[in-house]
C-alpha cells in the first residue's frame, strides 16, 4: 500500500511541475502523508544504515550537502532532501524521490520539526549544530527550541542508547544539553573550532546564549567565533565547553574558500575547499566531518576530499555569472547569519563593495522584520561603493541604515526587486561582484529571475 | 560647552533586548544628534545599582528565562524607578518591559514574577501567544496619532485606575486581545507591546518621550526642531498596508 500511495503522490508532484507551480518539492509529501501517515516510519525502516538528521538555525542545508557527498564517497546510496524542504512533508517527499534500496537517509530537519521526525526515524545519528535567534514570530522564543531539544534527547523512543548525537561544543546552550545527555549515558560526539586566530573582540549584540543554562550566571568567553559560538565557560557553576572529538584545528582562509586542518580522535585530515567561505562554513565542515565519522566504512582522507569538492547550497554564497558581472547570493535569515556574511565580505576584499539588500516579510522570511535592527550593518559604512535597498519592507531597511548613521543621499531605495536588481547590477562594473543579501523568499524570487534570464539552472535541477 | 543632554538609563540591555530594542535607543540618539543635542547612555544590569540621576529610563523585552532573572533583580531598583516616575522622569517600557513595570506577571509556568508597580497594571500569561502586526491610534496629551509595529507576547495585561491605555487597537491584539486597548500611560511613563522596533516608524512618539526627558532636566526651554521624516512616514504606511489597514 505504501507503493500505491507513493505512485499517487509522485504523479501529483509531476503535475505540479507541469503546471509551473515551482519545484513540486512539498506537494507529493503532503499527499503521501495524507494517504499514509506512517510513511516516514515505513520508509526509514527499510534503510540498511538508518537515518542521519541534521538541524540548526544556520548551516543545516549546506552541512547536509557535505554529509551526502561524504556518504556517497564511502559508497552509500543516499536519500536526501537536498531541495531544502525540511518539514515532515519535505522529508516524506525525499523518501518518495530517493533511490531504490537506499542505505541511508541524510536529512536536514527544521528545528521545530526535529522531535517528530526523530520519533519517526529513530536516527542512527542526530546532528545539533547551533541555535540562534530566528523567526520569533513563528517559534516564540529561542529557549522554546532549546527546551524542545532537551526533551528530545531524553526521549528514548526517538534517541536510543546507540544513537550518536553530534553536537557543536561551541554553542553554550547545546553544550549544556550534550553534557546532560552524556551524564544520562547517551553517546555524544563533540565538534567545534579550536583555532582562535579569527576570534572577535567581543560577543555580538545579537548573541543569545549569554547566561548559563544550568545556573543562570553570565557566561564568559575566552574566544568568540560566530555569534555566541566560541570557547565558553560559566565562572559561577563551572559548566564549560567540552573537549572536542572532531576539531577544526587550524584554518587558512583563501579567495572564496578555505583550507581546514581537522583533528579527529587518533586521526587527521585536511579539507581544501574552493567554495566554502567564512568561519560559519568552518563549522559546517567540522559538523560534516564529525557526522561522517559516524558512517560505516569511514575513511578520513576520502571524506575530506569529497567535502572539499562540495560547494554551499544554492543561495548561500553562490556566485552566478550574469551580464558580464558576478552575482553573489548570500541568504539573509537572521542577525547572526547576516553578521557573519558581512564579516566575510569585509575580510575577503579591501575594495569598495557593491551591495543589494532585499527584505521581504512573508511567512518563510519571518513576518516580524525587527531582526534587521540586531544586525551590525555599521561596519559597512565607508566600505560601500553602491548600496541598494529593496523588497516588501525596503522602507524598514532604509530606516535601519538611516539610524545606523549612513548617508542616505548615497543609498538607492527601490521596493520592486527586479528594478532594484537591474539598477544595482548596472552600477556594478564589468567583472566585479554584486553582493546580494536577500531574505529567503527574495532569494528564491531573484534566483528565479536569474534562471529566467538564462544565467543559472533552477534550484530543483541542480546536480 | 556641552549641548543639552538627555541622561538615559538603559535597564538590562544584555538580557532584555529580544525584539531589537537597541533600535529604540538608536532613534533617541540620532534624533537628538540631528538637533545638536546629545544622548548619554548608562547601562545597568543584574546586581548593579542605578547610580545617579536620569531623565529617561528604558526597559525592553526578554525571553521568559531572562525575564525571571531580571524580575528578581528589579525589586532592588523598584523604589528608585517609582520615585523617578513621580518626579517626572520619562520612562519607556516595551513588550516584557510593560509586564515588569506593573504589579506583577504570572508567567506561563504559573510562577508570579513581581513587578515594580510604576504602572498600575497586572499581567497574566495566556495559553496562546498574541503574534502579528499591531496598529493603534495612540493618544497623548489630547493628540491622537497612528502608531504601528509588531506584537509577540503571551501576557494579557489589565489596567488599574491609576493609568490609562496608550491607545485603541485598530488592527491586532493589544493588551489582552479583547479589550481593544493597547499599552498604558501615566505622567511621563509609557508602556506598550508594540515593537518592530517601536520608535523608528513612530517618530512622533519618540519626540514626545525625548521632549519629556529634556523637560525633566531643563524645564520647558529646549524646543525639538522638526525633522524631515519622509522615510519614517513611508515605512509606517507600508506597515499599515501590511496589516491591511487603510486610513
Amino acid at each position: 500500500m505504501l507503493l500505491l500511495a507513493g505512485l499517487v503522490a509522485r504523479a501529483a508532484g509531476r503535475l505540479s511541475r507541469l503546471l509551473g507551480r515551482g519545484g513540486g518539492t512539498t506537494l507529493p509529501g503532503v499527499i503521501l502523508l495524507r494517504l499514509r501517515p506512517n510513511a516516514i516510519v515505513e520508509y526509514s525502516d527499510r534503510l540498511t544504515h538508518g537515518s542521519v538528521l541534521i538541524s540548526a538555525t544556520n548551516g543545516k542545508t549546506t552541512t547536509t550537502r557535505l554529509v551526502v557527498a561524504a556518504a556517497e564517497s564511502l559508497g552509500l546510496r543516499v536519500v536526501t532532501n537536498a531541495e531544502g524542504s525540511n518539514l515532515e512533508r519535505g522529508i516524506a517527499a525525499a523518501f518518495l524521490h530517493g533511490p531504490r534500496q537506499a542505505h541511508i537517509a541524510i536529512l536536514e530537519v527544521d528545528e521545530a520539526a526535529l522531535p517528530a521526525v526523530a520519533r519517526a526515524t529513530r536516527p542512527h545519528a542526530l546532528v545539533l549544530m547551533n541555535l540562534f535567534r530566528d523567526q520569533l514570530d513563528r517559534y516564540g522564543e529561542l529557549d522554546t527550541i532549546v527546551d524542545m531539544w532537551r526533551d528530545l534527547l531524553a526521549d528514548r523512543s526517538a534517541v536510543d542508547g546507540d544513537c550518536i548525537v553530534v553536537i557543536n561544543a561551541d554553542d553554550p546552550n547545546l553544550g549544556a544539553l550534550g553534557i546532560d545527555h552524556q551524564a544520562a549515558g547517551g553517546v555524544v560526539r563533540w565538534f567545534g573550532i579550536d583555532d582562535t586566530s579569527r576570534a572577535l573582540p567581543e560577543r555580538a549584540h545579537a548573541a543569545d546564549a549569554t547566561n548559563c543554562r544550568r545556573c543562570g550566571a553570565s557566561i564568559s568567553h575566552d574566544a568568540v567565533l560566530v555569534g555566541h559560538l566560541g570557547h565558553w565557560t560559566c565562572p559561577n557553576c563551572g559548566l564549560t565547553r567540552p573537549a572536542l572529538d572532531v576539531a577544526a584545528a587550524s584554518i587558512e582562509m583563501r579567495d572564496f574558500g578555505q583550507q581546514v586542518a581537522m583533528t579527529m580522535t587518533g586521526d587527521a585530515a585536511t579539507v581544501d575547499s574552493g567554495e566554502l567561505r567564512g568561519l560559519h562554513n568552518t563549522y559546517n565542515v567540522a559538523a560534516a566531518m564529525a557526522t561522517a565519522s559516524a558512517l560505516p566504512h569511514f575513511d578520513s582522507a576520502t571524506v575530506a576530499d569529497a567535502v572539499g569538492r562540495t560547494g554551499a547550497a544554492f543561495g548561500r554564497g553562490e556566485l552566478i555569472a550574469a551580464e558580464g558581472r558576478w552575482v553573489d547570493l548570500l541568504l539573509a535569515k537572521n542577525p547572526t547569519g547576516v553578521n557573519q556574511n558581512i564579516r566575510t565580505l569585509l575580510t575577503e576584499t579591501g575594495d569598495p563593495l557593491h551591495l543589494l539588500v532585499l527584505l521581504n516579510d512573508r511567512t518563510a522570511d519571518g513576518q516580524d522584520v525587527s531582526w534587521i535592527w540586531d544586525v551590525d550593518w555599521e561596519p559597512l559604512d565607508g566600505r560601500l561603493s553602491r548600496l541598494t535597498l529593496s523588497g516588501d519592507r525596503s522602507g524598514d531597511l532604509a530606516l535601519r541604515f538611516r539610524y545606523g548613521g549612513f548617508d542616505m543621499a548615497d543609498v538607492h531605495i527601490e521596493p520592486d526587486f527586479v528594478a532594484a536588481f537591474n539598477h544595482a547590477l548596472t552600477a556594478t562594473p564589468d567583472d566585479a561582484i554584486l553582493h546580494v543579501l536577500p531574505t529567503y523568499t527574495a532569494m528564491l524570487d531573484l534566483r528565479s529571475e536569474l534562471t529566467r534570464r538564462g544565467h543559472v539552472d533552477a534550484y530543483w535541477d541542480e546536480p | 560647552m556641552s549641548p543639552p543632554t538627555v541622561r538615559l538609563c538603559h535597564l538590562y540591555p544584555d538580557l532584555m533586548n529580544i525584539y531589537a530594542d537597541r533600535g529604540n535607543i538608536a532613534v533617541f540618539d540620532r534624533r537628538l544628534i540631528w538637533r545638536g543635542l546629545k544622548l548619554e547612555v548608562t547601562e545597568v544590569s543584574l546586581g548593579e545599582p542605578i547610580d545617579g540621576e536620569f531623565d529617561l529610563y528604558y526597559l525592553g523585552g526578554g525571553q521568559d528565562r531572562d525575564q525571571d532573572l531580571v524580575a528578581e533583580d528589579l525589586q532592588t531598583k523598584a523604589t528608585h524607578l517609582r520615585t523617578a516616575a513621580d518626579a517626572g522622569a520619562a520612562q519607556l517600557y516595551v513588550c516584557g518591559g510593560i509586564q515588569l513595570a506593573g504589579h506583577g506577571y504570572v508567567a506561563t509556568n504559573g510562577d508570579r514574577l513581581p513587578g515594580t508597580g510604576v504602572l498600575d497594571l497586572e499581567s497574566i500569561a495566556g495559553s496562546t501567544r498574541l503574534i502579528g502586526d499591531l496598529v493603534i491610534d495612540a493618544t497623548i496629551g489630547g493628540e491622537t496619532h497612528r502608531v504601528v509595529g509588531y506584537e509577540n507576547h503571551a501576557g494579557r495585561t489589565v489596567l488599574g485606575a491609576a493609568c490609562t491605555p496608550l491607545g485603541r487597537v485598530v488592527h491586532g491584539h493589544g493588551n489582552d486581545g479583547s479589550s481593544g486597548f493597547e499599552g498604558a500611560i501615566r505622567d511621563r511613563v509609557v508602556g506598550t507591546y508594540l515593537h518592530g522596533p517601536l520608535l523608528p516608524k513612530n517618530p512622533w512618539l519618540a519626540d514626545i518621550v525625548l521632549s519629556w526627558a529634556l523637560e525633566h532636566r531643563y524645564g520647558p526651554r529646549v524646543e525639538l526642531e522638526p525633522i524631515d521624516d519622509r522615510l519614517e512616514t513611508q515605512a509606517r504606511s507600508t506597515a499599515e498596508a501590511r496589516a491591511g489597514v487603510t486610513r
